[in-house]
Order: structure tokens, then sequence, then C-alpha cells
């Protein structure tokens, strides 16, 4: 197994790195000094490619691999894998859908309870000394609120399921309705947008989805809504969102993801309405764990001609 | 002459400290009579009175009125009512029900999470501007499969345990009594709930008997990776011991929205980032307070018709 080359694109876990590197041979792009250069040098050995959320194959990589067999992600979401270009040229493309699941929706909930109740903003109260001079001021409840999700795949019914323990009404827009399901449902996003108090993304990311969310959808959640966003930055029209939200016409935003990470918009960092993650929807040990063994097994499920354990295409 | 309107609305004392005003006081005056001070003449005379926060109701309070036959708290706890002498006195004692119930258990579970995920720390992080250079943030715990011990299954534990059952987490408990329409397995002791969980919820009552319930011993039992959340009062944490286990790494994390000696906080733990500190606001929403308002109302109207009270204090 070791003559095979495998790619990594950017460090992403140091477990699955040390795996690969023992069962493969494991070139890192992210230490090669002139990337076009390193690619070309190492491409007739090149048989697999490992990216993530930040890094995948796209259509110019793919060309410059010709022995490339499989790709396999370090995540759920492909956005930015070219998958088009995969079927064409018969390249197998996995990801790591159900393992990530219940982190993911746990940060969701953990994001509208941030906002709402103010709990970094709290507890940077607590930390400066403020407390002493005076109590923090009130917040708002979450129990009872609507939540309104975009795309009700895995993530999404794992959202929902969340916010019913804190009696939370539920409804949804997805591309169509689902029958078997006894949420409300809106046939388009402003229409959620204005019937629900806070609105979480958790649709995938594709050239229909891009800017899902945009000014016409948050002035319709509005002064008092929340926008969460556990998705992709893209979904969400970034610089509306800082203007909706400095202008006070949308009340509030919990974001893991942004359009060009790691840049996060500095506007944001003054508002006490707003709760900034680096990116960590699947950022547990436990997960990322599971995630990397998926990686490993899908990928050594290919080499031994076996079926692919979470094959998308 | 005009006769005047003769005025129906029972006399009810609002008993407050300086510093603490009962929340929309003015839709009390609609029901009720309300004056406020002990040395007033009508105290003499008055049945009931709203204890504001924190306000302690002691014998010295209640040898001021004679007449007093109930005790209408405005919060969960009444660690500051003397229960006993009330009792003895034939005094009834009223707390606020259910109406916080919802905020609290949405604040542990929110505190929790904030622990696990790492919530504020990584905010603080990505506000000062460190991810591009630091590149990724170290990794949380998952909340999912996590066993969590409830100290104290009343209304609020009770709300604790419907939230986190929905994330996947195992829940068992301790009460001072074994509750027979409980699902979740009980504990007689704290120290045999610590040893079983990976995660101690504290919301019970502040007695005699809960003081420091959280101590060294529990402490230990709870491990390395343990977490503890007070969303109770300081005092059922042995303070000083929980500092000593944060600083020393002995313990994973600590989610805390009461200390002992309020507003003062551990200078040692703003430095740590598994522990999240909150200004004592877990009730602290406008919902809270009309719900409030509502039990009050409801307290003193059915005290005041001979009915059954809406939520006479008992200890769990």
């Amino acid at each position: 197994m070791e003559s095979i080359g495998v790619l990594m694109l950017i460090p992403m876990n140091t477990y699955l790195e040390q795996e690969l590197q023992k069962r493969y041979n494991l070139f890192k792009l992210w230490t090669a000094p002139q990337k076009p250069q390193f690619i070309k040098e190492h491409a007739n050995s090149i048989r697999a490619v490992v990216g993530n959320a930040g890094a995948g194959a796209d259509a110019e990589l793919i060309e410059a691999l010709p022995r490339l067999e499989i790709v396999s992600s370090f995540s759920v979401g492909v956005d930015k894998i070219d998958l088009a270009k995969c079927r064409e040229k018969g390249i197998r493309v996995t990801n790591t859908p159900d393992v990530l699941t219940e982190d993911v929706a746990d940060l969701a909930i953990g994001l509208m309870l941030a906002v709402l109740r103010r709990l970094c903003e709290s507890d940077r109260y607590v930390r400066s000394g403020k407390w002493k001079k005076g109590d923090y001021k009130l917040t708002t409840k979450f129990s009872g609120k609507t939540v309104g999700i975009i795309g009700l795949g895995r993530i999404g019914m794992a959202v929902a399921k969340r916010a019913e323990a804190f009696n939370c009404p539920i409804c949804y827009y997805s591309r169509t309705e689902k029958s078997d399901t006894k949420y409300k449902y809106y046939p388009s996003v402003v229409e959620l947008a204005s019937n629900c108090q806070i609105l979480v993304v958790a649709c995938p990311l594709t050239e229909e989805t891009q800017h899902i969310v945009n000014r016409e959808v948050m002035n319709a959640l509005g002064p008092k809504g929340v926008l969460i966003n556990i998705g992709r930055g893209p979904h969400v029209d970034e610089p509306e969102l800082v203007s909706a939200l400095v202008e006070g016409r949308l009340g509030g935003a919990g974001l893991d993801v942004y359009e060009h990470e790691p840049e996060v918009p500095e506007e944001l960092f003054g508002l006490e309405n707003v709760v900034l993650l680096p990116h960590v929807g699947s950022g547990t040990v436990e997960t990322r764990k599971v995630m990397a063994d998926l990686v490993l097994g899908n990928l050594e499920a290919h080499f031994l001609n076996k079926p692919l354990l979470t094959p998308l295409v | 002459m005009a006769t005047e309107v003769e005025d129906h609305r029972p006399l009810v004392l609002v008993h407050h400290l300086a510093s603490f005003k009962l929340p929309l006081q003015d839709r009390l005056i609609t029901h009720f009579r309300l004056f406020d001070s002990l040395a007033s003449p009508e105290a003499s005379s008055v049945l009931a009175l709203i204890c504001v926060g924190p306000t302690p109701v002691t014998v010295d309070t209640l040898d001021h009125l004679p007449s007093l036959r109930l005790v209408v708290g405005s919060s969960a706890g009444l660690d500051h009512v003397d229960l006993v002498e009330c009792r003895r006195r034939g005094i009834a004692v009223t707390n606020s029900g259910d109406a916080y119930s919802e905020n609290v258990a949405d604040y542990a579970v929110a505190l929790l999470l904030d622990v696990l995920r790492r919530l504020s720390a990584a905010d603080r992080f990505v506000r000062s501007g460190l991810w591009p250079q630091q590149g990724e943030y170290p990794l949380g715990c998952k909340l999912g499969g996590k066993r969590v011990g409830i100290v104290g299954l009343g209304s609020i534990g009770y709300e604790v345990a419907k939230r986190l059952v929905a994330f996947g987490c195992t829940v068992a408990y301790n009460s001072r009594n074994k509750k027979p329409s409980a699902l979740y397995p009980y504990y007689a002791n704290v120290h045999d709930l610590a040893v079983n969980s990976d995660v101690l919820i504290v919301c019970c009552a502040l007695t005699n008997e809960t003081h420091h319930i959280i101590n060294k011993d529990v402490l230990t039992a709870l491990g390395r990776e343990g977490v503890i959340i007070n969303v109770g009062r300081g005092a059922l944490v042995d303070e000083k011991e929980l500092v000593q286990f944060l600083v020393q790494g002995e313990i994973g994390g600590a989610g805390l929205d009461v200390f002992e000696n309020e507003p003062n906080v551990p200078k040692e733990l703003f430095a740590l980032d598994n522990v999240v500190l909150s200004p004592h606001l877990a009730v602290s929403t406008p919902e809270s307070f009309e719900a409030l308002n509502e039990v009050i109302i409801a307290n003193l109207k059915a005290f005041f018709s001979n009915k059954p009270l809406l939520s006479p204090f008992q200890q769990e």
C-alpha cells in the first residue's frame, strides 16, 4: 500500500495525517513552497486526494492529477469539490455524513442560546470586572421561540428535534415539501423568515443556495430576529449581513462560517448581539476521530476493491 | 358631596431592600393596596407580604408583622426566608413556582454547551483576530452520550433533564427523596451520582443540609474530565475547592451563574478557558418577570379568597 500516493490539501487532523503517513505515500500540499510544481512532480503517483470544508478537488486540480481515482473529504459538505468533473472522469467521492450530525446540531442550539441569552457577552462582563459596578441587563428567553430551518436534511432534523425539547415551534423551507414531517412548510425563504424568530441555515451549498439568505430575507427576519449559520459562509450575503446588523435591521446572528474563512468582518467584533465561532461545527475530539476513521475506511475500501463506506459519487 | 368609592383591594406589604425593586409592581396596584415600610401603622394588620429578591425575612421581620399569614417569594430559592420560623407561626410561603423554570433550564443547558464546545472562549479567539494567525481552534467535547447528573430534580431540574435527553445525554439524579414519577435513575447521595456522571448540574435549593453539597469529595468523584454547572446558589458549591480543582486541572470545566460572594468572582478563574462565568442571569428575561408577576398575583388572589395557593414552597 505504501506506493499509493495520497495528496492531503491542508492540515486538518493530526491523527488522520499520521495514519495516512503510515499507510500511504503521503504528500502534504501545504508544505510545498511552489504548489503547482509540487503537484506536477508527484502527479504520477497520486491516486487519492484528501480535502475538507476548506479545500477540495476543483477542476484544475483534477486535471493536474491524471491518476486520481478517489477524493475523500474530511467533511460532509462537498461544495469545494467539482462533482461533475469527478463523475465525468469516473473519480469516486466520499464524505463524512451522519457522524457529525449531532455535533453540528448541538452547536446550532448553542449559538441560539448564546445569542439570545448573551452568554459570551456576559462572560466578558464578569471577566472585565463590570459586575462589581452593576447587574447585566435582561436578555431574551429562548424556550418557545419559533425556529425556522432552511434545509430539513439530517442536520436540519437534528436541530428541530433539539429545539422541540425547548418547546420551540418548528417551520422549514426546502426545495420540496417533505410529506413525512409534521413541521410547517413555507415555499420560500422570505416567507419562512417572516414567520420565525430564529432562522437556521442547514442546507448544502450549491449554485442555487448561494446567498440564499440575502437582504430581503434578513429584513423579513427583522430587528428581533436572529440568524444562525452552521452551513457555509456563501449561504449568506456577508456584506449585507454586516450592514443589517450594524443598522439594527437584524436582531442578532450566531455564525460558525464565513465567506472567506478565516477572515471575519471586523465590524462584527464590536457587536454584542453576535456570536462568532471559528468553524467548529464538528470540532470535538470524539467526532473528528470518527470522521478520520471514515476517511481512512473509505480509502482502504477503495484500494482493496471493496464497496465504499460513504460514497457520494 | 361625592361619596368616596370603597377600596376593596386587600392590603399587601412589599418587603424590599433599597436596592431591589419588584418588577412590574404597577400591575399589582389594580388588585392590591401596597405599602413598603415595616414602620408603617399598617404593618400590624397586614396579612400578606411580597418578598422582593433576596430581601431577608427574619424573626425580627416577622415580629413587626403580628397578623401575617403569607409570604410570597419572588424567586425560586427561599434561603433568605426563615422557613422554620414561618412554619412555627403558621405562615404559608410561596415561591416563583414555574415562572423561572424554563429560563433557568435553558441557561443551564447554555452553560453546558458553552463549556463543552468552548463557545465563549472561541468567540474571544475570533474577536481578538487570532484565527488567521493561529489556524485551527482546539477541539471541544461532544455533548451527546454524556452522563448528566442532576442535583435536585425540582421543576428546574426536570426541565433541564427534558432538554438534555434530546441531545442524546443520559440523565440520573439526586434529590432529598426519590421521585416515583421520574423515569431517571436515582442516587441516594451526590457522591454516588458524581461517580456515575460526566456532568453535574446543580439546581437544588440552598438549605442547611445542602450548603457545600458539592465539596472536595464530590469533585474528586466527578473526575478529571468532569464538568460542573451551577445555576442554584453559590453556597451549594465549596468555591475555594472548586477553584483549586480548576486551576490544577483536576476537573474538566465549570459553568457558573452563581457565586458564594456575589458580585465577587475568584480572579483565578478569569484566566481559564474551560470556565464560563455569568453574573447571576439565569432568570433575567422579560418573559420571566411577566410569568413571575402572574404567579404572585395568582398566589395572592388565591390566599385572599381562601383557595389553595398556586406555588406553596415544597422542599425537594
